[in-house]
């Protein structure tokens, strides 16, 4: 029956997708044609971007066992937004053409800067991915009752058959939709919830702190360091504004206004949902309960499926995990497709090939690139087991915090910024976040089965972001680029028009 | 005042709007965050019956984060919008 019901809303929302991929096919595509995606359908189509398997099974997952701790990632994800309005969508739409690495590059020397920039991407992209492997593996675990392992497998194979078969139609549209079923679903899997309090959140709250006492209702053990939780939170607030497939987006409208009315309806949708896990959360730990979320995987990714079941059966179930497929299809498929354009576009292209290759060849780079990211993804999917997937995407947003975000920030800022600082800050923000990662309590403790970890945060951010700046700052300082510094007036004056 | 001149200084407001509002955001969104860091119990303290200082600040965040785009976007929709049109005339 669940099954049954997974598969309808599943060929469903494709569906849907293919007849509207197909429409808008004959009308040029997006990318190039510009001009035709609105403010509102790129708002929806940011939303659908970001809102992925963290957002919904991830911080649903962390509420529900550890109550308010969880809503950290529900303020951080959203706090990014405000920086990418006021910092970086108008500048990137102006200045730009199809990558952030545009900007950067801008008055840089190209080659040295777009392969760092690649480098971080994909960094980036992989734990990304990583995160999205794990939300999926643990759905097909509770719908199928497959061994995890093998449902990660699995996954990952039709994911990459769907993104190398129908990899053009991962477009706009699909983010859309996307967007609008995940909104959808979110509100309605609330509302029933909602209706078991009379439609009073407090009502919902009281129960979870007569159940569990009145600490879920305030910070607890997830940050008990304090260091922690400023880590994440530069981490969330700052990462936003570095995740090359969000930052893509904003080439897909015609100018300047259209990427700010973007960003606001983005912010408001995005907002609307985070406020929305706190009801989803809160009610799969009263009306789930937190041992029954627990068995089903500890991450706690299973608690709004299992909520949907708790208040709605099976059907309900059913639509549930379809919408959350559907979202982390639609993600992987954005992140592949920005992965692999990253490794053939800059780094084969420009490094390997020297800007000479043919289009053929960079269409099989692009493939074979998207297969090897596929493979990675799942290898680490497994090793990952267990994790929740909000923290899983919070250290990706550490890397792009840590690899592009002070680049890009100082290139449209400051008139000294130089190439090489623009390479220094990218690749130490990228090395130095994967190093503290590596030697973090997850890795060392949770996977390697180590006693003790040489890293006592769990995220890097606090860390790697202000070394990241202060390479930028150095390199910049002891080695001046005249000709980029000349260049500047020029970014000055192209930053303000379409 | 030549045009130059006139995109500089729009250019200077633009960014003091900019940089002024990140600011803000960063404190508000700061500020909870050393609340959650250092001091837990006023967090864990209840407003009424299920509501925690904590959730309700949480809340208002988000909300902060609403309210300093929309003043954002009227600024700039209202004001450096028409600036720049006029602007681009004569560049």
């Amino acid at each position: 029956m669940t099954i049954a019901f997974f598969f309808i809303f599943i060929v469903f929302s494709l569906g849907i997708t293919y007849v509207a991929a197909r429409r808008t096919r004959n009308a040029e595509h997006f990318y190039t044609a510009g001009g035709q995606v609105t403010g509102l359908q790129n708002g929806l189509a940011l939303a659908g971007d970001y809102m992925s398997a963290a957002s919904f099974l991830g911080i649903a997952g962390l509420v529900s066992l550890s109550g308010f701790d969880g809503l950290i990632y529900s303020i951080g994800f959203l706090v990014g937004w405000p920086v990418v309005m006021f910092l970086i969508a108008e500048p990137l739409r102006n200045l730009g053409r199809y990558t952030f690495s545009d900007v950067v590059a801008f008055r840089l020397r190209q080659t040295p800067v777009r392969v760092a920039a690649a480098i971080g991407s994909l960094a980036v992209v992989a734990f990304y991915l990583i995160a999205q492997m794990v939300g999926a593996g643990n759905l097909i675990h509770l719908l199928f009752g497959l061994r995890y392992e093998y449902a990660v497998a699995i996954v990952g194979v039709v994911m990459l058959a769907y993104v190398l078969f129908g990899g053009m139609m991962a477009t706009t549209w699909v983010q859309i939709i996307k967007a609008v079923l995940l909104l959808a679903g979110a509100f309605l899997l609330a509302t029933i919830t909602l209706a078991k309090f009379g439609f009073n959140p407090l009502a919902l709250f009281r129960a979870a702190s007569a159940r569990y006492g009145d600490a879920v209702l305030g910070p607890g053990r997830l940050v008990s360091n304090p260091f922690d939780a400023m880590s994440l939170g530069l981490a969330l607030m700052l990462g936003t504004a570095g995740l090359p497939h969000i930052l893509m987006r904003f080439y897909t409208v015609p100018n300047a206004r259209t990427a700010r009315t973007s960003v606001s309806y983005a912010t408001a949708f995005i907002g609307f949902f985070y406020l929305l896990t706190f009801i989803l959360g809160f009610g799969a730990m009263v009306l789930v309960g937190q041992p029954e979320i627990r068995a089903m995987d500890a991450g706690g990714n299973m608690a709004a499926p299992l909520l949907a079941q708790a208040v709605g059966g099976e059907a309900f179930l059913g639509f549930i995990s379809a919408v959350a497929f559907a979202t982390i299809l639609a993600v992987v498929a954005g992140l592949t497709l920005a992965g692999a354009a990253a490794l053939s576009h800059d780094l084969w292209v420009n490094v390997v090939r020297h800007g000479a290759a043919s289009e053929v060849e960079q269409l099989r780079v692009a493939r074979g690139s998207t297969v090897l990211l596929g493979a990675l993804a799942i290898g680490l999917g497994i090793a990952f087991k267990g994790q929740n997937v909000a923290y899983m995407v919070g250290l990706a947003f550490a890397i792009a915090a840590s690899a592009n975000f002070p680049a890009l920030v100082l290139s449209i800022f400051w008139r000294k910024f130089t190439t090489r600082a623009a390479q220094m800050s990218m690749l130490a923000g990228t090395f130095s976040s994967l190093l503290l990662i590596y030697l973090s309590p997850t890795i060392q403790i949770d996977i390697l089965k180590n006693t003790s970890a040489w890293f006592p945060l769990r995220n890097p951010g606090l860390v790697s972001i202000p070394l990241s700046f202060l390479v930028a700052i150095v390199v910049s300082s002891m080695w001046p680029e005249p000709e980029a510094e000349a260049r500047f007036a020029e970014v000055q004056q192209k930053v303000h028009f379409s | 005042m030549n045009a130059r001149d006139e995109l500089k200084a729009l250019d200077s407001a633009r960014w003091r709007v900019a940089v002024w509002l990140t600011v803000a955001m960063m404190v508000v969104y700061f500020g909870f965050i050393l609340l959650v860091a250092y001091d837990k119990p006023l967090l864990t303290r209840l407003v009424v019956p299920g509501l925690s200082v904590g959730i309700l600040l949480g809340a208002l965040v988000i909300v902060a984060a609403w309210v300093f785009i929309w003043i954002y976007v009227r600024w700039a929709n209202n004001h450096y919008d028409a600036k720049i049109e006029a602007l681009k005339g004569r560049m």
